[in-house]
């Protein structure tokens, strides 16, 4: 479980995060959700320590992440997988070089278990076929995919997604969705995601945390979203055509009951 | 001024944080292995060639400059040697190597930070500047010796073809006289010392501007152009101090 309490963070004066606190559970995908600019990235960056609040605490089971010195969180960062928006692969690697990356650098097993459990990693993501290839030579999905792999390669405790279909079409974020959703359940992981995608938010939210400029405005599940009446929540909701015609179907369906 | 000082301290945490004991010693070899083959060894046909065509240009130049009968021709060898030893093969050619490697390594370093690969080996909990900045270094300071004897023994090859083939009073037997005179061996190892250092401005100035570059492709390119403008400053500010100290 990870928890933020009343996290404020500033940038030369302007205040980008005012008084965050939520919980985010354990198995269940955590979705943080808002418009651009309204600090979902700034705060993903806090949890994970890539940044330092000016005020609050952070905790990781219990563990105070502002407190720790570097030793603590390069032990703590192990337990972590991330899954960046641009899937931040490495270039000189190949896919399998890639998974293997993070076990490379802290496993103490052997070359051949290691392989064996980067192999894994990507049959899990269904993504074997391209174990060989470099980057830029496969598909954003595919990239996506590999980045998953090689988050879920030192079995993490706390899966972090910054935005995880940006740039990909409707179908592959679905897939995406699903593969973090799943393994979310098979790991039993705290999976945070920050997202601005409806679709994800009907698809996997469990937890959702609405933000706006830098407020935490609204907490629920997935189906309290639709029939919830917080007005900065229903503005950004309701901004995709599709999701007010669900609502008024939903509205009219009422009605008729 | 303030600026500046921002800048050298950032540098000095920077090269504090990357001058450690690695996470994995078997990684960091894999690494150093990589750079030696991208930095050096890719580098060595440049070095070459430069070295051959500036050893028989500089030959070719004292011998058209001396029309005096009192000067000897193998004073045609001679300044060709020394000219060779002291300052192109180390300083002109760290200067060109400054423009190759000091670009390449800034807008490697300099992608990995725009496109987030650099933040997520820190997630990782991986000592992002350690694993991507040492190897650079090592491989550089170990390899660039080696250019430079290549580009000495390159240079002065050029400058025995150039007394083969283009007369202008100069005879073979002369200028290997010459090349041979009053051979000073501390010239060489004076040589290898400033490379060395050169390695080290180089490799840790042009990380140094790739690893904290903001924004996106644009900003990579200046900070490659900045690496590259800085470590020849810094270089050339090296070579006064260094023969001031080594040589007199």
């Amino acid at each position: 479980m990870v928890e933020v309490k009343h996290i404020i963070k500033s940038f030369d004066g302007r205040i980008v995060l005012n008084d965050i606190s939520a919980v985010f559970e354990d198995g269940k995908t955590n979705l943080i959700i808002g418009r651009s600019g309204s600090g979902k990235t700034v705060l993903i960056k806090n949890i994970i320590g890539l940044m330092k609040p000016d005020s609050g605490e952070i905790l990781y089971d219990g563990r105070e992440l502002t407190g720790m010195d570097k030793h603590e969180l390069n032990i703590l960062r192990r337990e972590m997988g991330m899954l960046f928006q641009g899937s931040a692969l490495f270039d000189s690697m190949t896919v399998l070089e890639n998974v293997m990356f993070p076990l490379d650098m802290f496993s103490k097993d052997s070359v051949k278990e290691r392989k064996k459990r980067a192999k894994f990693c990507l049959e899990r993501v269904n993504l074997t076929e391209a174990e060989h290839l470099y980057p830029s030579e496969i598909s954003g999905g595919m990239m996506k995919r590999a980045a998953i792999a090689r988050a879920i390669a030192l079995n993490p405790k706390y899966l972090f997604c910054d935005e995880p279909n940006s740039g990909l079409d409707p179908k592959t974020a679905l897939l995406i969705d699903d593969l973090i959703h799943d393994i979310t359940k098979e790991y039993n992981m705290t999976t945070i995601i920050n997202t601005h995608d409806m679709n994800s938010v009907m698809n996997i939210g469990e937890n959702i945390i609405f933000i706006k400029e830098g407020v935490k405005k609204w907490q629920g599940t997935k189906e309290e979203v639709i029939t919830s009446d917080n007005k900065a929540l229903n503005d950004f909701i309701f901004a995709s055509d599709l999701f007010r015609k669900v609502k008024e179907v939903e509205e009219e369906a009422l009605e008729k009951k | 001024m303030k600026k500046s000082l921002h800048r050298l301290g950032e540098y000095t945490l920077l090269m504090i944080k990357s001058i450690s004991i690695p996470d994995r010693w078997s990684m960091f070899f894999k690494q150093l292995v990589k750079e030696i083959y991208k930095l050096g060894l890719d580098s060595l046909w440049i070095v070459v060639i430069i070295s051959v065509f500036i050893g028989t240009v500089i030959a070719i130049q004292i011998s058209l400059n001396i029309s005096s009968p009192l000067i000897p021709k193998f004073t045609i060898g001679y300044t060709t040697r020394e000219i060779i030893l002291l300052e192109f093969s180390s300083s002109i050619m760290c200067l060109i190597l400054a423009g190759k490697v000091g670009s390449n390594i800034a807008s490697e370093i300099g992608t990995m930070r725009v496109t987030e690969q650099i933040d997520a080996m820190e997630i990782m909990g991986v000592n992002s500047a350690n694993f991507l900045i040492m190897p650079k270094i090592a491989g550089l300071m170990l390899f660039i010796p080696v250019l430079v004897i290549f580009s000495m023994f390159t240079g002065i090859l050029g400058g025995i073809g150039a007394s083969h083939l283009s007369g202008n009073g100069m005879t073979p037997a002369s200028f290997e006289y010459g090349l041979q005179l009053y051979f000073n061996s501390f010239y060489v190892w004076y040589s290898i010392v400033k490379s060395i250092v050169y390695a080290f401005i180089i490799s840790s100035i042009a990380s140094y501007f790739g690893y904290y570059v903001k924004g996106g492709a644009l900003e990579v390119g200046k900070a490659s152009t900045n690496a590259v403008v800085m470590s020849s400053i810094m270089i050339l500010l090296a070579d006064v101090i260094l023969t001031q100290l080594m040589l007199t």
